[in-house]
């Protein structure tokens, strides 16, 4: 084995270990959840127009659902968009005190959409057993719900970690700064599908 | 390249010591809840997916011997119903898509790219989990006369409140819930994996095409799926918390449920089929000793059939009464999807044509493809026409037609495929003979089986139906097909007596017995539990082939953790190092805690709401960090700039 070559080497041993964005790997997980949960979305919300064009009267018999509720939770979904940029900026500089904050916000923020998302759901004035109308409207909610919990879950468990010096490490950071990317994919999905709600009704009424 | 055809030297002897204590897959009775490797999970899915097919077979038998003699009685209408929809369901979606898709990719992607596990391996585990419950139960549903029994596709009103009374549909709806949310996690999985896990120098344009199969697959997982999560859950729903969806009385649509599940089910005839045309590019490839013709024209025409894919729901409903218009716009559509395929068939001949064959039996299976899968391709012509469709639709034709297309287009590879592959899974090389005399007897049964089905087709026997009186004219015809069956079971029977004996007795076969030219076939067959001893760079389509002289190496990643490196999406540029999670139970935790919840949601809706919880509690301990890792990681922390 005299003549054995030493093989050439590609030395990655100085390459980055925390990343964010599109270098990490977590946050391309966290692209394919939404492209899969969009999807989810759009093919209800074209469920609910399809239910539409085989229907003469819609909503039938009844009101459409108050506005109150859902445009102030559309508020409070709008408003958060701003702590949340901050500590995501914050997070991918390793800033741990303002991340706590941010999370703590976001925690609560979450819990004030849950609370006024119970109201909403009190003043949709429509059952989702009376007719497909009722279900459609029940179908984009439950999704929407089901986002806000699961998001709120994963906050508040983020929040209690970085409150865990022992835990606390750039994968952390990493995890908090796609956590917040994760609500903008909350709060954006809840646009179009507050549109539809409530004011889809109203402009197909007139 | 550095294969392991040299000795090794001494360093190179403590370097794979260490990788293989970092790397070790649990092992014992409870290791067995614990493993996440990519090659342990994915030999997992191919026998799951091997027995279902088995299982599906045999009920195929028990309808041939039922049809083989007009007014028979060995199953009673009501067994019949089950028998057939068990056999579609489980073909589709517990044998063809978890084979195709899921066990093809998570075994061989993360190898063909040049990386050491998945990405995401714990949720890989939790996938394999959640198939096979849902497979489980659907089949001890059977066995306790609760068998699905509306068709593969379960169409309402037939499956819905009114119609499908006791638990038979609920089972098979929530079965639906199972496979998509496996198939969907190993989409996100193969399309990280390939973004962002390839070998340095594995660029867009020579990524292998079978890597560029499963990933077009996972972008259709993941846009197509989500109409049968939707259909599948509004059935449920329909059924078990009184929505409306499918209640035309109340303003409900039995149309929209066969729109949402033709939106993913048309697709899924791609997500089976793509990987199969995949696997005949890698054996054409490497049995032409040549790089395939038309690289670019292959991969292309594989994304625009994955486009096109989402344009044709509606030939399957051009029975039902929908606009003019739209039938003429989906029979265009339909008909253009023999565009890119033709591309490829092409491209195949070429390669072949140029190549110097070597004729080996995964050849032999590439070419049973090319005969049957064209043949079913010439009547899909006929069938997405509308007045041909109008006239056999419902009929043996169609039967006929769709084996043609998805044994054609996925068994044929699959079995070329595993006996390509098997070497590098056990070690060992498969018995030619044995192997010859599987593929003639498959063959010839199946032509035998599946052919006479478009005369009794067009002659008019109706599908579904669990006899037939003998004045019609279609007995012959049946007894034919019942005698082919005999031959694809014997087929099969020859091919597992092979895979037996092999695995024991075959000759052994080193690392690259085909001399290919994918990163596969640069590790010991088969892998160890960290796949590359040096992890490979990329020089050209075929690594193996197109390698410098003195082809480097990648160096400088820990040794004393899972680490493993990230490259970047384009160029594959190296960009970044990260470290994969260790072995855990936690994931079968928490997949058993998901299989609680939706087997209780059959049976009140509260099922999801209180089993949510205990999900909830399993992945959070499956994510909640360690806190010594942790510390060792903090300390050698490079953060990325700006």
């Amino acid at each position: 084995m005299a003549d054995r070559v030493e093989p050439a080497v590609l030395d990655v041993s100085h390459l980055p270990t925390v990343l964010f964005g599109i270098r990490s790997m977590t946050w391309w997980g966290i692209m394919g959840m939404m492209a899969i949960e969009g999807t989810v979305f759009l093919l209800t919300i074209a469920t609910y127009f399809y239910l539409h064009s085989r229907s003469v009267e819609w909503p039938p018999h009844r009101d459409p659902p108050d506005l109150f509720w859902g445009t102030l939770n559309l508020c409070i979904f709008v408003l958060s968009v701003i702590p949340n940029e901050w500590y995501r900026r914050r997070a991918r500089k390793g800033d741990t005190s303002a991340v706590r904050i941010g999370l703590v916000i976001l925690s609560l923020v979450g819990i004030l959409n849950v609370i006024v998302r119970g109201f909403e759901l009190r003043h949709l004035n429509t059952d989702w057993s009376i007719d497909a109308y009722g279900s459609a409207v029940w179908m984009l909610m439950g999704l929407h719900v089901t986002h806000l919990l699961t998001d709120l879950v994963d906050t508040i468990v983020l929040t209690v970690l970085f409150f865990m010096p022992g835990l606390i490490e750039g994968k952390r950071f990493m995890d908090a700064s796609e956590n917040a990317d994760y609500w903008y994919f909350v709060v954006a999905s809840w646009i179009p599908i507050y549109l539809v709600i409530y004011w889809a009704p109203r402009w197909l009424h007139a | 390249m550095s294969t392991t055809t040299t000795p090794l030297t001494e360093a190179e002897r403590k370097q794979a010591a260490q990788l293989e204590r970092v790397w070790k897959e649990p092992s014992g009775f409870l290791g067995w809840f614990k493993v996440v490797h990519h090659t342990t999970i994915g030999k997992r899915y191919m026998v799951t997916a091997g027995v279902f097919f088995l299982l599906a077979g045999l009920l195929a038998g028990v309808m041939r011997l039922q049809l083989a003699f007009p007014e028979a009685h060995i199953l009673s209408p009501d067994q019949y119903d089950q028998v057939f929809t068990m056999h579609g369901t489980t073909m589709m979606f517990l044998f063809a898509v978890p084979m195709m898709f899921e066990a093809l990719s998570i075994y061989f992607v993360p190898l063909m790219v040049g990386t050491r596990n998945i990405a995401f391996p714990r949720l890989n585990a939790y996938s394999y989990y959640l198939y096979v419950c849902g497979g489980i139960m659907l089949w001890v549903a059977f066995f306790c006369n609760t068998g699905a029994d509306r068709g593969w596709f379960a169409y309402v009103p037939l499956s819905g409140p009114d119609y499908g009374p006791g638990k038979r549909p609920d089972f098979w709806a929530q079965m639906i819930t199972f496979t998509e949310v496996s198939a969907l996690a190993v989409a996100v999985e193969t399309i990280v994996t390939v973004f962002r896990l390839r070998a340095p120098g594995m660029s867009l344009n020579r990524i292998p095409i079978f890597v560029w199969g499963q990933v077009i697959t996972s972008f259709m997982v993941i846009f197509g799926l989500p109409g049968v999560v939707l259909s599948s859950t509004m059935l449920l729903l329909d059924r078990t918390a009184s929505t409306q969806f499918f209640n035309p009385a109340v303003g409900g649509d039995v149309l929209l449920y066969q729109h949402l599940f033709w939106w993913f089910g048309h697709p899924e005839v791609y997500i089976i089929f793509i990987p199969g045309a995949a696997i005949v590019s890698t054996i054409v490839t490497t049995f032409s000793r040549r790089h395939m013709f038309g690289y670019l024209i292959v991969v292309l025409s594989l994304v625009s059939t994955g486009f096109l894919a989402f344009g044709l729901w509606v030939h399957h409903m051009f029975a039902t009464g929908i606009p003019q218009i739209a039938e003429a716009y989906f029979t265009a559509a339909s008909m253009m999807i023999a565009i890119p395929t033709g591309a490829q068939i092409f491209c195949w001949i070429t390669t072949l044509w140029s190549g110097k064959i070597v004729l080996r039996t995964p050849l032999w299976w590439v070419l049973g493809f090319f005969f049957t899968f064209i043949m079913g391709g010439m009547t899909g012509i006929f069938v997405a026409s509308v007045p041909v469709d109008l006239q056999v639709h419902d009929t043996y034709f169609v039967v006929a037609h769709f084996h043609y297309v998805l044994i054609g287009g996925a068994v044929f590879p699959l079995f070329a495929g595993f006996t390509y592959w098997f070497p590098k899974l056990t070690g060992r090389m498969l018995s030619e003979v044995l192997g010859q005399v599987s593929f003639w007897l498959f063959f010839v049964g199946f032509q035998i089986t599946f052919f006479p089905m478009h005369l009794v087709g067009l002659r008019g026997m109706p599908r579904r139906v669990y006899t037939y009186p003998s004045n019609m004219g279609w007995t012959h015809l049946n007894q034919v097909e019942s005698a082919g069956y005999i031959l694809l079971f014997l087929a099969v029977c020859v091919f597992l007596a092979n895979v037996i004996r092999s695995k024991r007795h075959g000759a052994l076969a080193g690392p690259n017995p085909w001399n290919a030219g994918t990163l596969e076939w640069a590790t010991t067959s088969p892998p160890p539990s960290y796949n590359f001893l040096h992890l490979p760079t990329v020089n050209g389509r075929e690594a193996l082939w197109d390698a410098a002289p003195n082809q480097p190496v990648v160096t400088g990643l820990d040794e004393d953790t899972r680490s493993f490196l990230l490259t970047r999406t384009l160029d594959a540029e190296p960009d970044g190092k990260d470290e994969f999670p260790e072995p855990t139970a936690w994931p079968f935790l928490a997949a058993m805690a998901t299989t609680a919840a939706f087997i209780g949601s059959i049976f009140t809706p509260w099922g999801i709401t209180i089993g949510a919880i205990p999900i909830a509690i399993t992945m959070i301990g499956w994510f909640w960090p360690k806190r010594e890792p942790a510390e060792r990681r903090r300390s050698r922390e490079i953060w990325q700039t700006e």
